[in-house]
């Protein structure tokens, strides 16, 4: 087959920028991966292996020791329970967080984009100026409110604050989402007899499916990673697990076991590990809607 | 008693007017077809009818309520859209029920209703199956059903055969026309922009163009008796043949002229619009100009043929005037021959120049 007449299938060739292509998506895939790798192979050796000094290399004598005291037995300053309590306490916090600030999203979205509410272009726009003001700005007043209130300090506090500074994107998601679909159909149901609950509970909710799970997903790993709210408003009680694993991280006394703040570590990030590869597909149509924030 | 009135309404988007004063009366059982270009209002206007749109001035009359102020759901209209509309997670039963079920009806009541319904359109199989297993054409029928289980003394269609192909277009341009006959009393509005449906289904026609209704009458008078320039040329296929000319005074009254052409006027028209050396557009359907040796136009040759099966057209001209005619199917002529013309004076339309009136 020297000199054949083209026919069929174009044949492909391997160029050099083709393998420059791909040789720096290795590259970048390990520098991305190398961290995850390190923490992990770390996690599972035994301090002795540890002050080897082979950071990367597969553990000689594979141990969960350092998972175990990490979940149950590592201390935070004088308690010594681990980091379930921080996890328990982030449960707490996210689940009413989550639910309350999809929930109130998915019917202010609703509300902008089908009711033509008068001013509602204007109430979007304030509520857009929300969500890039720094939240450090906030913290002080609020701290102030809450105090006032008596609230400050306690789980409803932390819910509170995260379905407040949740609301922005929320509202931003359902409304782009709702305004994508056919005001037709909105008509048809005013026409039909529906009201503003039952268009929404009937009509609109059940074709809300995949923004309701990109909905999810950003907000089921922004609360989980929060650091600075749980901190401020959750009160000793509810510190999130991620305030607890800095305790850990940062209250050694003598030899820093490495091993078991690695572990502890890795167990904080299993929540939002498990959403994004569970979910990778649907983060990026959140994404790809313009919902995420830097 | 009018079956719906639109009296004196003005709509805004904002600052924008979009009308400024429209009015219409319809018969009831009369089926009226709002006929534009996109962006002339007829959906506006129908919007406005069913109360999607709020009105800024006006009133809006429906079987003798005032029904300015009222929901969409109180006015006892009932709406089919260009796009179905249908709600994509509900059977095609749930989906003709909606309306019912939200006017809390009586089970029994519901389930005949939609039964019926569904017999009359033939999709009485369909009902189980949900709207993204049915085809375009069965998804309208679904949307026309849901439309009729209303009992609505009112229909309002948006454009319903907008998004089907030719054939399914006819056959349900058909079906609508016959639910109309099989629904006494029933006032029909229906809003397109292809005159074909509006010329087949219409007992009235309001041509709309600009936010304005151009001219409202029977599909006869609309052809044959367009009010302007703007109508006569939208409605027809092919279009209105139009000339520039004046009118001049000839032995037996006046006559058109236009360079070389020259067209004797019926009397019809009236005479004080006549007057010589006044600048006026004549306008002739393609099927008024007919091939004939001792005819008056003479010199034209032909340019291009159109075979249409049932007629032929002809594309023709004389250096200075284009003109396009319609001639039986089985008329041969070749490109390139020379054809002389005579137009049917009784049946042309004069058009003041400059306001585009009829004359």
């Amino acid at each position: 087959m020297t000199t054949s007449a083209p026919s069929g299938r174009k044949p492909r060739h391997l160029t050099v920028d083709r393998i420059g292509v791909y040789a720096f998506l290795a590259i970048a895939a390990v520098f991305f991966l190398l961290p995850l790798w390190i923490m992990l192979m770390t996690s599972l050796k035994t301090m002795e292996e540890i002050r080897l000094g082979s950071i990367i290399a597969f553990p000689s004598e594979l141990t969960f020791e350092p998972w175990l005291k990490a979940w149950a037995s590592a201390c935070t300053g004088l308690d010594c329970n681990g980091i379930r309590v921080g996890f328990w306490n982030s449960v707490k916090i996210l689940i009413p967080s989550v639910a309350l600030s999809i929930a109130l999203g998915c019917v202010t979205g609703y509300a902008l984009s089908f009711w033509r509410v008068k001013g509602a272009n204007m109430m979007f726009g304030i509520l857009l100026l929300g969500a890039f003001i720094p939240y450090q700005v906030f913290l002080y007043p609020l701290v102030r409110i809450f105090a006032t209130t008596g609230l400050y300090n306690s789980l409803a506090c932390i819910v509170i604050v995260h379905v407040i500074f949740g609301l922005p994107v929320m509202t931003l998601l359902f409304r782009n989402f709702y305004a994508g679909l056919p005001i037709e159909l909105f008509k048809a149901a005013r026409v039909d007899g529906g009201g503003f609950w039952s268009i929404f509970l009937l009509v609109i909710l059940p074709m809300s499916t995949p923004i309701l799970i990109v909905a999810t997903i950003l907000q089921v790993t922004g609360i989980w990673n929060d650091f600075l709210f749980g901190l401020t408003f959750a009160g000793r009680e509810n510190l999130p697990m991620t305030v607890q694993l800095n305790n850990i991280v940062n209250s050694t006394q003598g030899e820093r076991t490495y091993n078991v703040d690695m572990a502890a570590t890795m167990l904080t990030a299993i929540v939002p590990l498990a959403v994004y590869f569970v979910s990778g597909r649907w983060f990026v149509r959140g994404i790809a809607s313009g919902a995420v924030k830097g | 008693m009018s079956a719906v009135s639109v009296n004196d309404v003005s709509v805004a988007f904002g600052s924008l007017k979009v009308f400024d004063g429209i009015s219409l009366d319809i018969e009831e059982g009369e089926f009226v077809v709002l006929l534009g270009p996109s962006g002339c209002g007829k959906s506006t206007l129908l919007n406005a009818v069913a109360g999607l749109i709020e009105v800024e001035e006006g009133q809006i009359w429906i079987g003798g309520n005032n029904v300015t102020w009222e929901e969409p759901k109180d006015r006892g209209i009932a709406m089919v859209f260009q796009s179905y509309a249908l709600y994509p997670r509900m059977s095609v039963r749930e989906n003709m029920s909606f309306g019912l079920r939200m006017a809390k009806t009586p089970k029994a009541e519901i389930a005949r209703r939609v039964e019926r319904a569904a017999e009359l359109l033939q999709i009485a199989h369909l009902l189980d199956r949900r709207p993204d297993q049915l085809s375009g054409g069965q998804r309208q029928r679904v949307a026309i059903g849901r439309a009729l289980v209303r009992d609505a003394a009112v229909f309002l269609f948006d454009e319903p055969l907008s998004n089907l192909d030719a054939q399914l277009r006819n056959e349900l341009r058909v079906e609508i026309k016959r639910l109309h006959q099989q629904m006494n009393g029933t006032t029909m509005i229906y809003v397109t922009h292809d005159q074909i449906e509006a010329m087949t289904l219409a007992d009235r026609i309001a041509v709309m163009k600009d936010r304005r209704i151009q001219q409202l009458g029977t599909p006869h008078e609309i052809y044959h008796r367009p009010a302007n320039l703007f109508v006569a040329g939208f409605v027809g296929s092919p279009r209105m043949n139009f000339i520039e000319g004046r009118i001049d005074q000839g032995g037996e009254g006046p006559i058109f002229r236009s360079g070389a052409l020259a067209l004797p006027l019926a009397a019809e028209h009236a005479p004080r619009a006549l007057e010589t050396g006044r600048l006026v557009t004549l306008g002739i359907r393609p099927e008024h100009l007919a091939l004939d040796p001792a005819g008056p136009w003479d010199g034209f040759q032909a340019e291009l043929l159109e075979t249409h099966g049932a007629d032929n057209l002809v594309w023709c001209g004389n250096g200075q005037v284009s003109l396009q005619l319609r001639l039986p199917g089985d008329v041969s002529l070749k490109r390139g021959e020379m054809l002389t013309l005579a137009p049917d004076p009784a049946r042309v339309s004069l058009f003041d120049s400059e306001s585009g009136e009829r004359l």
